[in-house]
C-alpha cells in the first residue's frame, strides 16, 4: 500500500525538480503574475542582462496603482511612472499585460482566477502576499519577495523550504449574514496573527464545501493574516464549474485530461497532518477587528477587550492599539461612529461579495461617504449587468474603477488622519489606509451595514426583512 | 551579496509584537528606486511625528549606530514587499532577534544579507531586560548559532540552508543555474504528462 498523502504532499511532489541536502527543493513555476510592484525584480534580472525564461508563463497585471479615478489619478507623476514602467517592462520581455484599458485587467488575484490562469494543480507565484488566494482552486499558491521574484523570472523555478501541514476543518451551517470573512477573522482571533506561521492550511470540512469559489478565495486569501503563506482547498465540482470556459483555461481534450488529473487532488483519508483545528461555522457571528493586527478581532456583539485582564507585553499592544485607534476598553464595539466606507480588494472584490452588500443597501441610504472599487473590469462591468452599481449610486456611494484601491492607498486612494473606515479588506495595519487611518476590517455585508447606520453595526437584523 | 559568519555591533531592544511590513516601509515610499537608498524610510511613521520631525524617545532615534534589534514576535508580518528589508539593511542593521518572524519577511531578509534569529520567549524577556532603554556592545556568532550580549548569552534558531546562504553570501540565481539540465528534464517531462498545464493563448 502506498503512503497515504496530503494534498500538500501530492502538489509538492509534482513540483520538485530535485532537494537539497540542507532540505530545500528547487520547484517548478506553472504561472508567474506580476504587477508595478515588481520593478525591483526587473532591475535585478536586467542589471545581469538575463531574459525572462518563459514569457508564456508570465502575466503582469497593473493593480497596485491603478487609477479608480482614472483621469485624476494618472496625471501624478508618481503613479503613471509606475505603470509606465510595467508596460516597459512587459514590451520588453513580451508579456501579456492586462493594462488599465484591458478589459480582463483587475486585482491580480481576482484576475488570474477569473482568467482561468489559475487552476488546480499547479504552482502559482506572485509578488505578493495575498498570493495564497489561489490555493482555493487547489493550486499551490504562494506570495514571495522581490528577490524571488527576480529568480522566477529569470529560472522559471524557486528554492523552498516544504511548509508543515495544517488542516482546519470547519463543519456546520453558517448564520444569515455570516460569511468566509468572518470564518477568517474568527480563526486569526483564536491562533493568532501568527498562528499558523510555517504551515500550509488545508481548508476541510462541511462549511468548506457549501462555499462558493469566491468564499473559498476570501478564506484562503486571508491565511497569511494567521501566519500561513499557503492556503489550500481541494477541487470539485464547484471549482471546475467556475473554471470551464475561462479565457486561458484548456479546452476540449486538454479541458477533459486535467479533470481526470484533478479528481486526484485531494488529501488520502488516512493521512497525516502536522497540526488539525476544528471550527463550529454554526457559532460565528458577524466579526469585526477593534485593533491594529488582524488577530484583534470580535464578534460584532462583543466589548473592546481590557487590557487589565491580559498579561504584560500583551496588555501593552493592546493599550497602543486602542490608542492608536482611539477607543475605550469594555465598551461595546457595535455603535462606533465611522466616517466612512471601503468595499473592495483582492479579499473581498468579486461578484458576490458586491452582491451581498448591494442587498444591504437596496432601497437604503448610506450615512456616510464610501467607495466601491470592484475587483476587476470584468466584476465591474458584471455588477453593472445586475444593475448593483445603481444601488451603491442611489445609496450615496462612489462607483469607480477597479485595482487595490483604498486597501493599500498607493494610488491614492487613502482614508484621512484620525478617520475612522468600516473596510472589506485584509489589513488593519497602522496607517495601512493612509498615514494615521484607523481601519476596521469586516465583510462585505457588515461594511455595508455600517454605510447604513453611520457606526459599527450588527448586519444581521438589516437583512431581508429587518429594520434600518 | 558579502558573506558574514560574525557581526559585533551595538544590540537595543525594539520590544513591539507585529511590527508589519507596513510599519517598517509605508507603502507610499515603494515606488522609489534602490539606488537611492531606502535608510530614511525605515519604520518612517512611527519614528517621526506629522511634520516629520524625529520623536526624541524612539529607540532607532536614540541610538542611531544600533546594528541589532531586539524584537517582538511576529516580527516583519504582512506583505511580501521586500523594501522593508531593504530599510533595515540600508539603516544598517545586521541582525533581529525576535520570537518569530513573518515567513515571506524572513526569506526575504536572508536574501539580503540580514539575519532573521529566533529565540525562545524567555531568551526574548531575558535579552529585553538586559537591555533595558540602552544600547549595548553584542556579538552575532552565525556558525555557532549564539548570540550574547556581556554575559549574556543565548542560542538562536535558523534554518540550516539559510544560515548557509547567510555565511556563504550566496545568490540563488548563481546556484540554480548549475541545474538547468534538470529544470529542462521536468519541463519536458511537464508537455507530454500535463500539457493541459500550459495556459491556452488569448484568442
Amino acid at each position: 500500500m502506498t503512503v497515504p498523502r496530503t494534498l500538500l504532499d501530492k502538489l509538492w511532489s509534482a513540483h520538485e525538480i530535485l532537494v537539497r541536502a540542507d532540505g530545500s527543493s528547487l520547484l517548478w513555476v506553472d504561472r508567474h503574475l506580476v504587477h508595478e510592484g515588481s520593478h525591483h525584480a526587473f532591475a535585478r534580472i536586467e542589471s545581469r542582462g538575463l531574459p525572462v525564461a518563459e514569457p508564456e508563463l508570465t502575466f503582469a497585471v497593473v493593480d497596485h496603482y491603478a487609477p479608480t479615478r482614472r483621469l485624476a489619478q494618472i496625471a501624478d507623476p508618481q503613479i503613471s511612472y509606475m505603470v509606465e514602467n510595467l508596460r516597459n517592462n512587459a514590451t520588453k520581455h513580451e508579456l501579456r499585460l492586462f493594462d488599465l484599458d484591458d478589459p480582463g485587467q483587475g486585482i491580480v488575484h481576482v484576475v488570474g482566477p477569473e482568467q482561468g490562469l489559475t487552476l488546480p494543480g499547479l504552482l502559482i507565484n506572485c509578488g505578493d502576499s495575498h498570493t495564497s488566494t489561489h490555493g482555493a482552486f487547489g493550486a499551490l499558491a504562494f506570495g514571495i519577495g522581490a528577490t524571488e521574484v527576480a529568480h522566477v523570472l529569470a529560472t522559471q523555478t524557486i528554492w523552498q523550504r516544504k511548509p508543515k501541514a495544517m488542516r482546519m476543518h470547519i463543519d456546520g451551517k453558517l448564520g444569515p449574514g455570516v460569511s468566509a470573512k468572518d470564518i477568517a477573522l474568527n480563526w486569526i482571533a483564536g491562533l493568532g496573527a501568527d498562528g499558523a506561521q510555517g504551515h500550509a492550511i488545508e481548508y476541510a470540512g462541511s462549511t468548506v464545501r457549501e462555499l462558493s469559489m469566491e468564499g473559498r478565495m476570501t478564506l484562503c486569501n486571508l491565511s497569511i493574516e494567521g501566519g500561513a503563506r499557503f492556503g489550500l482547498i481541494a477541487p470539485d465540482e464547484t471549482t471546475f464549474l467556475y473554471l470551464e470556459g475561462r479565457p486561458h483555461a484548456p479546452r476540449n481534450e486538454a479541458w477533459d485530461a486535467a479533470r481526470k488529473a484533478w479528481v486526484h487532488l485531494h488529501t488520502d483519508a488516512e493521512a497525516e497532518f502536522d497540526r488539525d483545528i476544528h471550527i463550529d461555522a454554526d457559532k460565528i457571528a458577524p466579526t469585526v477587528t477593534w485593533g491594529t493586527s488582524p488577530e484583534q478581532a470580535i464578534p460584532v456583539t462583543s466589548t473592546i477587550p481590557d487590557p487589565k485582564a491580559l498579561a504584560n507585553g500583551e496588555a501593552e499592544a493592546v493599550r497602543d492599539s486602542l490608542d492608536y485607534m482611539h477607543l475605550s476598553a469594555g465598551d461595546p464595539i457595535e455603535g462606533t461612529p465611522v466616517d466612512q466606507v471601503f468595499l473592495g480588494s483582492c479579499t473581498n472584490g468579486r461578484i458576490e461579495d458586491l452582491r451581498s452588500a448591494a442587498a444591504v443597501l437596496i432601497d437604503r441610504k448610506a450615512k456616510v461617504p464610501g467607495l466601491v472599487s470592484p475587483g476587476s473590469a470584468q466584476v465591474k462591468a458584471q455588477a453593472e449587468q445586475e444593475g448593483l452599481d445603481r444601488i451603491f449610486i442611489e445609496a450615496g456611494l462612489e462607483w469607480a474603477a477597479a485595482g487595490c484601491s483604498m486597501c493599500v492607498g498607493m494610488n491614492g486612494d487613502v482614508v484621512g488622519p484620525g478617520k475612522r473606515c468600516a473596510s472589506s479588506t485584509n489589513r488593519n495595519f497602522r496607517g495601512r489606509q493612509g498615514p494615521g487611518a484607523l481601519t476596521h476590517l469586516m465583510s462585505p455585508a457588515m461594511v455595508a451595514a455600517a454605510a447604513v447606520t453611520g457606526t459599527i453595526t450588527d448586519v444581521r437584523p438589516l437583512l431581508k426583512g429587518g429594520k434600518a | 551579496m558579502p558573506g558574514w559568519s560574525r557581526h559585533d555591533g551595538h544590540a537595543i531592544a525594539f520590544p513591539l509584537h507585529n511590527v508589519d511590513t507596513d510599519q517598517l516601509i509605508p507603502s507610499r515610499f515603494m515606488s522609489t528606486p534602490r539606488s537611492q537608498g531606502y535608510a530614511r524610510f525605515l519604520l518612517h511613521d512611527l519614528r517621526k511625528d506629522a511634520a516629520g520631525e524625529d520623536h526624541p524617545h524612539f529607540p532607532l532615534n536614540r541610538h542611531r549606530h544600533a546594528s541589532i534589534l531586539i524584537a517582538g514576535r511576529n516580527f516583519g508580518s504582512g506583505s511580501s514587499r521586500e523594501a522593508a528589508v531593504y530599510a533595515l539593511v540600508d539603516a544598517g542593521i545586521k541582525a533581529v532577534f525576535a520570537p518569530s518572524f513573518g515567513d515571506i519577511f524572513a526569506g526575504n531578509a536572508v536574501n539580503n544579507g540580514l539575519l532573521p534569529a529566533c529565540v525562545s520567549d524567555d531568551d526574548f524577556n531575558l535579552l529585553i531586560r538586559s537591555l533595558g532603554d540602552g544600547a549595548e556592545l553584542a556579538m552575532v556568532a552565525l556558525d555557532r548559532g549564539q548570540f550574547s550580549i556581556g554575559n549574556v548569552q543565548v542560542p538562536f534558531a535558523l534554518d540550516p540552508s539559510w544560515r548557509k546562504k547567510l555565511i556563504n553570501g550566496w545568490d540563488d540565481i548563481d546556484l540554480t543555474m548549475q541545474h538547468l539540465a534538470d529544470i529542462e528534464r521536468h519541463r519536458t517531462k511537464l508537455k507530454q504528462t500535463a500539457p493541459w498545464s500550459r495556459p491556452v493563448a488569448d484568442v
